[in-house]
């Protein structure tokens, strides 16, 4: 008598939908995934829906809206293991620009009736809500992380955690650092690792769209990019505040090469 | 046998020969290359593939390719990648396992590499290899694969006539003209008497391979023009590192000031370690597959600069940037001595070219030179 396959369940808040279709983007994997989990609740790939609880919960996006605020206490109380997975449940997303102005402004710019537009006037991660077992960053996660965490899950192994510079990746690669040898204004030194240096590998710097590394040393990045590259303040707000522009470290760095606002 | 011979000469077209013979003997040839405006190790068929005029600007945090007129096939000092990786891959599968009826099946990879021939190693990097067999040949353990790879590998290397802006081999010794652990030592030069190169043997394999293709004695005025180039390289060094006393201030001054300043800077990136033809750091990386039945174990090229380094139960060790670059620093030139009896450093430059923020490892130790050393002179 075979065992009962756990149940996963994928959510989704304010989000792109673009780490779910990373899930779809599988292929074989999303065979042997349906093999291993009951796929219980995943509204963006089947109509089935079986009721909780679940085992896994892997969720996408931010909250933003009124309704999400209790939205999210529910998928908490439904689920053993909650993953955030993606730039909007682990930093509030590109979204989150809204959290540096008055939502209000852009609601009024933007629609004809700003008043049907509810929303909050900030947009959250998930763990600023609820308790989170794990988050994934990326924009989107790299499939194999995901794949690895439920793994983890499903058969009590470590969770993968890559918390250290794109850098390490990129020289592991082999690919020529292109701020050093091109002069581009390249994040990695104080962004996650998890892509596999995919922008520097294609004479790209890095957007950071895998979020702050741990200890990041974002203010000397900065002075490095003013000083020596000729950036602008203003071009170094916009480097910082673009993914995960919500994100303590790389909020802090945006925000101290803003003008100060003019008197009166 | 290792040790010197008289000099020889080679032509240019010897030199094609003789990179002819080791790929007719089944060498893979790796040498300098050129795509797409990176340099790098790449294998090449011979000497129509090496970049030609090719130098490069190098201060710290910055590197630039520049484009000369001349036809030097090795007038610049090194790029960012050394040749760890031919020994040290970044990434090695160490074993797998599959799970069946009855139990774990664990196998160990086949590793049948073709023996390669590195053409262009330069000074630095020989002793880098110098520094990597006594770390993973000498000690109590040796590193099977690593020694595989090592002892399968033919050294074509080249002395350095042009070094570059974050070059410091001379104060170390371990430049600008190789001593050792070649098969074969070339000097370039471009002189009046045309393209051509000065070749001293290190090895049986070396004079073997060199008796398959044209080439004759130096004169003594060939041997005298390519010393006299060498002497003037070893002069021209972008960076100077005094090691007089160096290991003794190291140890009286954990507390220098200048690690906090160092930190305001440091990004524990890690690119500093990573680029060092000597930092051998990894760690052991699982996975497991949604089923649960197959298994592998890789081994990873790490650095010393991220928190899960110094991971020991209960937290990291080393939880601040300071004491992360004070571990790396103090290592490669101090606690190394102890542990494996040299230098962790061969004064390449790369370190310093290579990070991001151009921290300059010979500027940090002149800084820290400078003061501290109180509580009466700690003996």
């Amino acid at each position: 008598m075979p065992r009962k396959k756990p149940k996963l369940a994928v959510w989704k808040f304010t989000s792109c939908d673009g780490c779910q279709l990373s899930l779809l983007y599988l292929d074989d994997e999303l065979v042997e995934l349906a093999e291993c989990v009951e796929i219980a609740y995943f509204p963006e790939a089947s109509r089935r829906r079986l009721p909780g609880p679940y085992d896994i919960s892997l969720v996408e996006g931010s909250v933003s809206l009124p309704e999400h605020l209790e939205e999210v206490q529910r998928v908490r109380r439904l689920s053993r293991v909650l993953i955030a997975f993606g730039t909007c449940a682990t930093s509030g997303g590109i979204q989150a620009l809204r959290n540096f102005t008055d939502v209000g402004d852009y609601a009024r710019l933007v629609y004809e009736r700003p008043e049907l537009i509810p929303v909050l006037a900030e947009s959250t991660p998930i763990s600023q809500h609820v308790p989170v077992d794990l988050e994934l960053q990326g924009c989107p996660p790299h499939r194999g992380q995901v794949v690895a965490a439920v793994a983890a899950c499903l058969h009590g192994a470590p969770p993968p955690r890559t918390p250290a510079s794109v850098c390490l990746e990129c020289k592991r690669a082999g690919h020529i650092c292109v701020l050093v040898s091109r002069g581009l204004p390249c994040l990695g030194p104080v962004t996650q690792a998890g892509c596999g240096a995919l922008c520097p590998g294609c004479h790209r710097p890095c957007y950071g769209c895998f979020g702050p590394k741990e200890t990041p040393k974002t203010s000397s990045l900065a002075r490095w990019f003013r000083e020596r590259l000729g950036a602008k303040e203003a071009e170094l707000v916009r480097a910082f505040r673009l993914f995960y522009a919500n994100a303590p470290a790389f909020r802090l760095e945006s925000e101290a090469h803003e003008e100060p606002p003019r008197p009166g | 046998m290792r040790g010197r011979s008289p000099a020889l000469t080679l032509t240019l077209e010897g030199l094609q020969a003789l990179l002819a013979e080791l790929r007719r003997q089944g060498y893979s040839l790796l040498g300098p290359s050129l795509v797409q405006g990176d340099f790098g190790h790449r294998e090449i068929r011979g000497v129509a593939d090496l970049p030609r005029g090719v130098g490069m600007e190098q201060e710290a945090g910055t590197f630039r390719l520049v484009f000369r007129e001349d036809a030097e096939l090795f007038g610049y000092p090194v790029g960012q990648p050394s040749w760890k990786p031919v020994f040290f891959p970044p990434s090695r599968l160490v074993w797998q396992a599959v799970r069946s009826a009855g139990g774990w099946e664990i196998s160990l990879p086949r590793e049948d590499l073709p023996p390669v021939a590195l053409l262009g190693v330069r000074p630095c990097d020989l002793a880098a290899m110098e520094v990597l067999d006594r770390v993973f040949l000498r000690g109590p353990y040796v590193e099977r694969s690593y020694q595989a790879r090592r002892e399968a590998a033919f050294i074509v290397a080249v002395n350095c006539t042009r070094p570059g802006g974050t070059c410091f081999c001379a104060s170390l010794g371990t430049g600008p003209r190789a001593r050792e652990g070649f098969d074969l030592a070339l000097t370039e030069m471009v002189t009046g008497e045309g393209h051509w190169f000065l070749v001293e043997t290190g090895s049986d394999a070396g004079r073997a391979l060199l008796e398959t293709v044209p080439h004759r004695q130096a004169t003594a005025a060939e041997v005298e023009a390519a010393s006299r180039a060498l002497a003037a390289a070893a002069g021209r060094m972008g960076r100077h590192l005094e090691m007089v006393g160096l290991k003794e201030h190291l140890y009286e001054n954990y507390e220098h000031r200048h690690w906090a300043e160092v930190a305001g800077r440091c990004l524990t990136c890690g690119n500093c370690a990573m680029v060092c033809p000597t930092c051998f750091c990894h760690h052991l990386e699982d996975s497991l597959n949604l089923r649960g039945d197959r298994a592998s174990r890789r081994r990873v090229q790490d650095v010393c600069f991220t928190v899960a380094h110094s991971y020991i139960h209960g937290g990291s060790v080393r939880p601040t940037p300071w004491s992360r670059y004070r571990q790396w620093l103090t290592h490669k030139l101090a606690t190394w001595q102890e542990q494996f009896g040299c230098l962790g450093c061969v004064g390449c430059g790369r370190c310093i070219t290579w990070c991001p923020v151009g921290i300059d490892l010979t500027a940090e130790v002149a800084a820290l030179r400078r003061g501290e050393t109180p509580p009466a002179k700690r003996e």
